[in-house]
C-alpha cells in the first residue's frame, strides 16, 4: 500500500517535472506560415465582424507575431485562459448570445488568435490550420462575391503552406509556396466534380431568419418626394437582362415595379390587387425573350419588362400587370420572362379600380385642383385632358434635378408653382395629381427605367440610379396607357440615361460622369466578370444542376445515384492522382531538384548534361571546360554522386552545402 | 579493407602485362564479381599470360586446358578408375579441380565438351559417379576464343555464352607498351620471380566486400532502363536477361569497389554494360554480335537521373 502510494507520489513530481521543462517554442518559419494564414482568414472577416472584435482579432495576432519576432516565451497558460473568458465575455456582450453564426463565428475568430498563442508544438499548427479553413469557409456564409473565393483561396494555399512548412522545416520558402500550390491544384479535380455533381439545394442554405435580409436598398412599395431621387447616387445593381435577340431601344426599357394607386396627398401607396398564374391582358403583338436575373430584395416584385406575358412556375401575374415571384427574392435569382411591350392591357379594369384611381385626399393640393378645373373645362373626352395637362406641364418649363428642394403638405402645388424643380417622383406625382383632380384614372407605376449595356458580356445592366417613377393613365376602349411626365422636361433622360438628364450643378455619381469613361471601361469588365461569377457558379441551382446533367445523360433524379456518381468519380481522381504520385516520387528528391538546376544554369553556358551522363563523367567535363574551377566542380559532383547514389540519406547540411556550392561556381 | 592488395595487384600486373590496365582491371572485376571472364582475340596478344598474371598474383591454383575437337568431358572434369586394392571405381579429378582455369580456344572444342565445362562453371560443382564434389573457392574460368568465322571452330550456343559474365579483347599493345615489350626481358620469366601479392583469402574479402556495396534505387531504375532498352530495341533479336542484369549490377559493383566507393554510380554501369552485353546481344535481321557503336547508341538513349 504504501509502496504503491510511493509510486504514485514518484509519478506526480516526474509529471510535475516535466511540466516545468520550457516548452519548445514554435519554429519561426512554420509560426510565420500559421500566422500569413491565420491573418488572411481573419482580415476577409472584418466586413461583417462588429469592428471592435475585429480589430482584437488582428490584436492578438499582432501580438502572436511579436512573440514570434522577438523569439520570447510564449504567454504562460493562466494569462491565456483569462483572455480567452475576457473573449468569450466580449462576444457574449455584443451579441447577448453565444447561439447562431454570427457570435459563433466571431467566437471561433477570436479563439483562433488564443489558440496560435499557445501554440508550441506541431498539433498545434495542425488545430490552428483547421480552424483558419473552417473560418475561411464560415465568411462564405456572409459573402459569396469573386473576392470572397479569391480570399478563401489565397488563405487555403497559405494553410497549406503552413501544413507543408510542418512536414519538410529544412525546405526553402518557395519550395513551401511551390508544394502547397501543387497540393492546391491537386484539389481542382475533385473542386469541378463535386461543383458539378454535389446535390444542390433550393436557395441559400445558411439563411437564417434572425441574421439575412435584414437591409438592402431598392424600391418600396410607397412613394413619397425624395424617395426615388435617394437611389439616384447609387450604382448598386438591381438586376441585368440578357435578350434573346436585340436588346428594346431605351425608350421602351420600363421594368415595372410597385404600382401606386392610394394618394393621401403626400404618400404614394401600392393598391391591392389580385394575382393569377396567367397575365391578366391577352399578351398580343411583338414579343421579346429574355433572362431576367435579379439581385435580392427580399420582396416578390421581379421588375419585369412592361408588359409581362408567359414566363416559368415560379412567376404569377399581377392585375396591374406586374410579374410577381412566388417567393419573395432573397437570393439572387433568375427568371426566363417574356414581354409584350405594344400589348393593350387593362381595357376591361374593373369600376373599383377606376374609381379608386381617381380618388383624391379632401383639401389637398387645392392649387393643382383649381389648375385641373380649367384644364379640363370643355374637354370632349379623357385623351383631350390628357393632352392639355400633358401641353401645361411642358409650357411650365419644369426642372429636372436629383436634389430638388423639401417640399411640404401640398407637394404637387409646391412643385408646379413654386420650386418647379423635381426629380422623377414630383413630376409623376404631379401629373397624377392634376389627371385625378380631372377626373381621370391615372396611378403611379414605379420601377426602373433604361440601363446600359455592357459592351463586354452584352448584358443590359439596371443599377438603382436608373429607378424611376412614372403614371398610367386609363382612357375607355385603350385601357391603361404608359404616360412618363418626366420626358416632358428631361426626355434625355429616358433616351439617354440620368448622366445626360442632369444639369452641370447636380453632382453626379462618380462612375457616371463622362470624363470616367476609362473607369466605366474598367467597371463593365469587372461587372461582367462578377456577372459571370454569379450566372454560372452562384447561379448553378437545382435546376440548371438537373438541366445540365440531363444534358449529360445522367441520371440526375435519384440522389443516391448522383452520390454514388460523385464517389465514383472521386475515387478514380484519387486512384489517378495517386499513380501519379508514385511516378512524381522518383524525382521529388530535393538532391535531385538541385542537381537538375545546376545542370540547367550550367547549360546556359553551353555546359548542358547530356541525359546520359554520369556525374563524374559530367564533372569530368565541366572541369576541363572551366579549368580554374576544376576542384569545385569535381567536388560538386562527387557530392551528388555521393547523395544520390551513396547508401547515406542526405541530410539538410549536406545539401545546404552542396547549394551553396552550386551557387559559387561562376559562369561567363 | 583489403582494397590495397587489388590495386597492388594491378600495379604489379600493370608492368607485366603492358598498356593493358583497363583491360587487367575488367578481370579482376570479373573475378571480384564471382564471374567467368571470356576473351576473345586473335592468338598472341597475351591472353594466356592475363590468366598466368592473376594466378601467380593472387596465388591460385592454376590449370590449363587447351581445347581440342578431340577433347572429352572426362579430360575437364576427371575420370573414375577401378581401383584394383579397393576393389572400387575411384574417381580422379580433371583439372576442372583448379582455382583459376584457362580454358584456351574453347571454340575449338565440341558442344559436348564444352558444356561439360560451362555446367561446372555455372553450379560450381562436379558430379561423377552419383557423388557430388564441390570445386575450389574461389573459382574463375577464363576462356579464351578465337573470332568465331575461324575454320574448325565450334560457335558457343548463345545459351552458354551467357554463363561468362563480361567478355573483354585484348587487341594489339599500343606503340609504346609494344616497344616496351620488345625491349624487355621475357614475360615468362618475369612473372617467374614476381611473387604473390596478394592471397585467395584476400580476393574472397574482396568479394564479400563487393557484394556489400549500396546500390540506390536511383540506380537500379536505371540499370532496369538499360535492360528493358535492350529487350525493347528493335535492333536486337533477343535483350539482356535477368541473368546478365544481375551480372551487370555485380560487376559495376566490383567496379565501384575497384575504384574506392562505397556506392554504385551510373558510369560503372556504363563502363561495364558494353562488356556484359557485347557476347550476349545478336543483331535483328543477319545474328552478328552487337557491334559497340550500337551499345554506345543504346547507352545514350537512357537517362541518366
Amino acid at each position: 500500500m504504501s509502496a504503491a502510494a510511493a509510486g504514485f507520489v514518484a509519478m506526480l513530481k516526474r509529471g510535475a517535472a516535466a511540466g516545468r521543462v520550457p516548452a519548445p517554442a514554435l519554429d519561426r518559419r512554420q509560426g510565420l506560415w500559421l500566422l500569413a494564414a491565420a491573418a488572411l482568414t481573419v482580415v476577409p472577416h472584418g466586413l461583417w465582424l462588429p469592428p471592435w472584435i475585429h480589430a482584437l482579432c488582428l490584436l492578438l495576432l499582432a501580438w502572436r507575431g511579436l512573440i514570434l519576432w522577438q523569439g520570447t516565451r510564449p504567454p504562460p497558460a493562466l494569462l491565456l485562459l483569462a483572455v480567452a473568458a475576457a473573449v468569450a465575455a466580449g462576444v457574449r456582450l455584443e451579441f447577448g448570445h453565444f447561439f447562431g453564426k454570427d457570435p459563433g463565428v466571431a467566437l471561433l475568430a477570436l479563439l483562433l488568435g488564443v489558440k496560435l498563442l499557445e501554440a508550441r508544438a506541431a498539433r498545434d499548427i495542425r488545430a490552428g490550420v483547421l480552424l483558419c479553413l473552417f473560418l475561411q469557409l464560415a465568411l462564405f456564409l456572409e459573402n459569396q462575391s469573386i473576392a470572397a473565393a479569391a480570399m478563401a483561396l489565397l488563405g487555403t494555399l497559405t494553410c497549406l503552406g503552413a501544413l507543408v512548412a510542418l512536414a519538410d522545416p529544412a525546405g526553402s520558402v518557395r519550395e513551401h509556396v511551390r508544394s502547397a500550390t501543387l497540393l492546391l491544384v491537386h484539389g481542382l479535380p475533385f473542386l469541378l466534380v463535386f461543383f458539378v455533381l454535389f446535390p444542390r439545394i433550393q436557395g441559400p442554405l445558411w439563411g437564417l431568419p434572425a441574421d439575412a435580409f435584414s437591409a438592402s436598398t431598392g424600391l418600396s412599395d410607397t412613394m413619397t418626394p425624395g424617395s426615388i431621387s435617394a437611389l439616384g447616387n447609387s450604382s448598386a445593381i438591381a438586376l441585368r437582362a440578357a435578350f434573346d435577340g436585340p436588346p428594346p431601344p431605351p425608350a421602351q426599357r420600363y421594368w415595372r415595379g410597385p404600382v401606386l394607386a392610394d394618394f393621401d396627398g403626400r404618400t404614394w401607396t401600392a393598391a391591392r390587387f389580385a394575382e393569377a398564374d396567367t397575365p391578366f391582358y391577352r399578351p398580343v403583338g411583338r414579343r421579346l425573350d429574355y433572362v431576367l436575373t435579379l439581385e435580392p430584395h427580399n420582396r416578390r416584385w421581379l421588375m419585369a419588362l412592361d408588359y409581362p406575358g408567359e414566363a416559368g412556375p415560379l412567376v404569377r401575374f399581377a392585375s396591374d400587370h406586374q410579374a410577381l415571384s412566388a417567393r419573395p427574392v432573397q437570393s439572387r435569382s433568375r427568371f426566363a420572362l417574356s414581354a409584350y411591350p405594344d400589348a393593350p392591357v387593362g381595357t376591361g379594369e374593373s369600376p373599383t379600380v377606376l374609381a379608386a384611381a381617381t380618388r383624391l385626399p379632401a383639401g389637398s393640393n387645392p392649387r393643382s385642383r383649381e389648375l385641373a378645373a380649367s384644364l379640363a373645362a370643355g374637354a370632349a373626352s379623357h385623351a383631350e385632358i390628357l393632352e392639355r395637362v400633358l401641353a401645361h406641364m411642358r409650357a411650365a418649363r419644369l426642372r429636372y434635378t436629383l436634389r430638388p428642394p423639401l417640399l411640404g403638405a401640398h407637394s404637387a402645388d409646391e412643385f408646379l408653382f413654386d420650386s418647379r424643380s423635381g426629380f422623377c417622383e414630383h413630376f409623376a406625382s404631379a401629373f397624377a395629381v392634376l389627371m385625378r383632380a380631372a377626373g381621370v384614372p391615372t396611378r403611379i407605376v414605379t420601377g426602373y427605367q433604361g440601363g446600359e449595356i455592357n459592351p463586354v458580356d452584352g448584358y443590359l445592366v439596371v443599377r438603382q440610379s436608373d429607378a424611376h417613377a412614372w403614371a398610367e393613365v386609363w382612357l375607355a376602349g385603350r385601357g391603361w396607357l404608359r404616360v412618363d411626365p418626366t420626358a416632358l422636361a428631361a426626355p434625355e433622360r429616358i433616351a439617354d440615361g440620368l448622366a445626360a438628364a442632369l444639369g452641370a450643378e447636380d453632382a453626379l455619381p462618380l462612375m457616371l460622369q463622362a470624363d470616367m469613361a476609362w473607369l466605366r471601361g474598367l467597371r463593365h469588365r469587372w461587372e461582367a466578370l462578377s456577372n459571370s461569377w454569379n450566372q454560372y457558379v452562384l447561379g448553378y441551382n437545382p435546376e440548371r444542376q438537373r438541366e445540365l446533367l440531363a444534358n449529360l445523360g445522367f441520371d440526375y433524379r435519384s440522389a443516391a445515384k448522383l452520390a454514388g456518381l460523385l464517389a465514383g468519380i472521386s475515387a478514380l481522381l484519387l486512384l489517378g492522382l495517386y499513380a501519379w504520385a508514385s511516378w512524381q516520387r522518383r524525382t521529388s528528391d530535393p538532391v535531385q531538384r538541385a542537381w537538375e538546376r545546376f545542370s540547367t544554369r550550367m547549360a546556359r553556358a553551353g555546359l548542358g548534361r547530356e541525359p546520359w551522363e554520369g556525374p563524374l563523367a559530367y564533372g569530368d567535363r565541366l572541369a576541363e571546360a572551366l579549368p580554374d574551377q576544376a576542384d569545385s566542380l569535381h567536388a560538386i559532383c562527387a557530392a551528388y554522386a555521393r547523395l544520390r547514389y551513396g547508401a547515406v540519406q542526405a541530410g539538410d547540411r549536406q545539401l545546404r552545402t552542396l547549394q551553396k556550392q552550386m551557387k559559387g561556381i561562376r559562369i561567363q | 579493407m583489403p582494397l590495397h592488395h587489388a590495386n597492388r595487384l594491378l600495379e604489379t600486373a600493370g608492368r607485366i602485362i603492358l598498356g593493358k590496365e583497363r583491360e587487367l582491371r575488367l578481370a579482376l572485376a570479373c573475378l571480384i564479381a564471382r564471374g567467368h571472364l571470356l576473351i576473345e582475340d586473335v592468338p598472341g596478344v597475351g591472353k594466356t599470360t592475363l590468366a598466368h598474371v592473376l594466378a601467380r598474383l593472387i596465388g591460385l591454383q592454376f590449370q590449363r586446358i587447351q581445347f581440342t575437337s578431340d577433347l572429352l568431358p572426362a579430360d575437364i572434369l576427371g575420370v573414375s578408375i577401378f581401383d584394383r586394392s579397393t576393389s572400387a571405381f575411384r574417381f580422379h579429378p580433371g583439372p576442372v579441380f583448379a582455382q583459376l582455369i584457362l580454358a584456351d580456344e574453347i571454340n575449338r572444342a565440341t558442344p559436348k565438351t564444352q558444356s561439360a565445362l560451362l555446367e561446372a562453371m555455372e553450379e560450381r560443382q562436379v558430379t561423377a559417379d552419383g557423388a557430388t564434389l564441390a570445386l575450389p573457392e574461389p573459382f574463375f574460368v577464363i576462356a579464351t576464343q578465337n573470332p568465331a568465322h575461324q575454320i574448325g571452330t565450334f560457335p558457343l550456343p548463345e545459351s552458354q555464352l551467357d554463363r561468362f559474365l563480361l567478355r573483354i579483347r585484348l587487341g594489339y599493345p599500343d606503340r609504346a607498351a609494344e616497344r616496351a615489350l620488345l625491349m624487355g626481358e621475357d614475360r615468362r620469366e618475369l612473372l617467374e620471380r614476381q611473387p604473390a601479392v596478394a592471397s585467395p583469402s584476400a580476393l574472397l574479402e574482396l568479394q564479400h566486400a563487393a557484394q556489400g556495396l549500396h546500390v540506390s534505387d536511383a540506380l537500379v531504375d536505371y540499370v532496369q532502363a538499360l535492360l528493358g532498352a535492350t529487350r525493347n530495341s528493335p535492333e536486337l533479336i533477343n535483350g539482356l536477361s535477368p541473368r546478365a542484369g544481375l551480372g551487370l549490377l555485380a560487376a559495376a559493383r566490383a567496379w565501384a569497389l575497384l575504384d574506392g566507393r562505397d556506392h554504385v554510380l551510373p558510369e560503372d554501369v556504363q563502363t561495364l554494360f558494353p562488356h556484359v552485353a557485347a557476347h550476349r546481344l545478336h543483331l535483328a535481321g543477319d545474328g552478328r554480335p552487337v557491334p559497340p557503336a550500337t551499345l554506345v547508341r543504346l547507352m545514350q538513349a537512357i537517362a541518366v537521373r
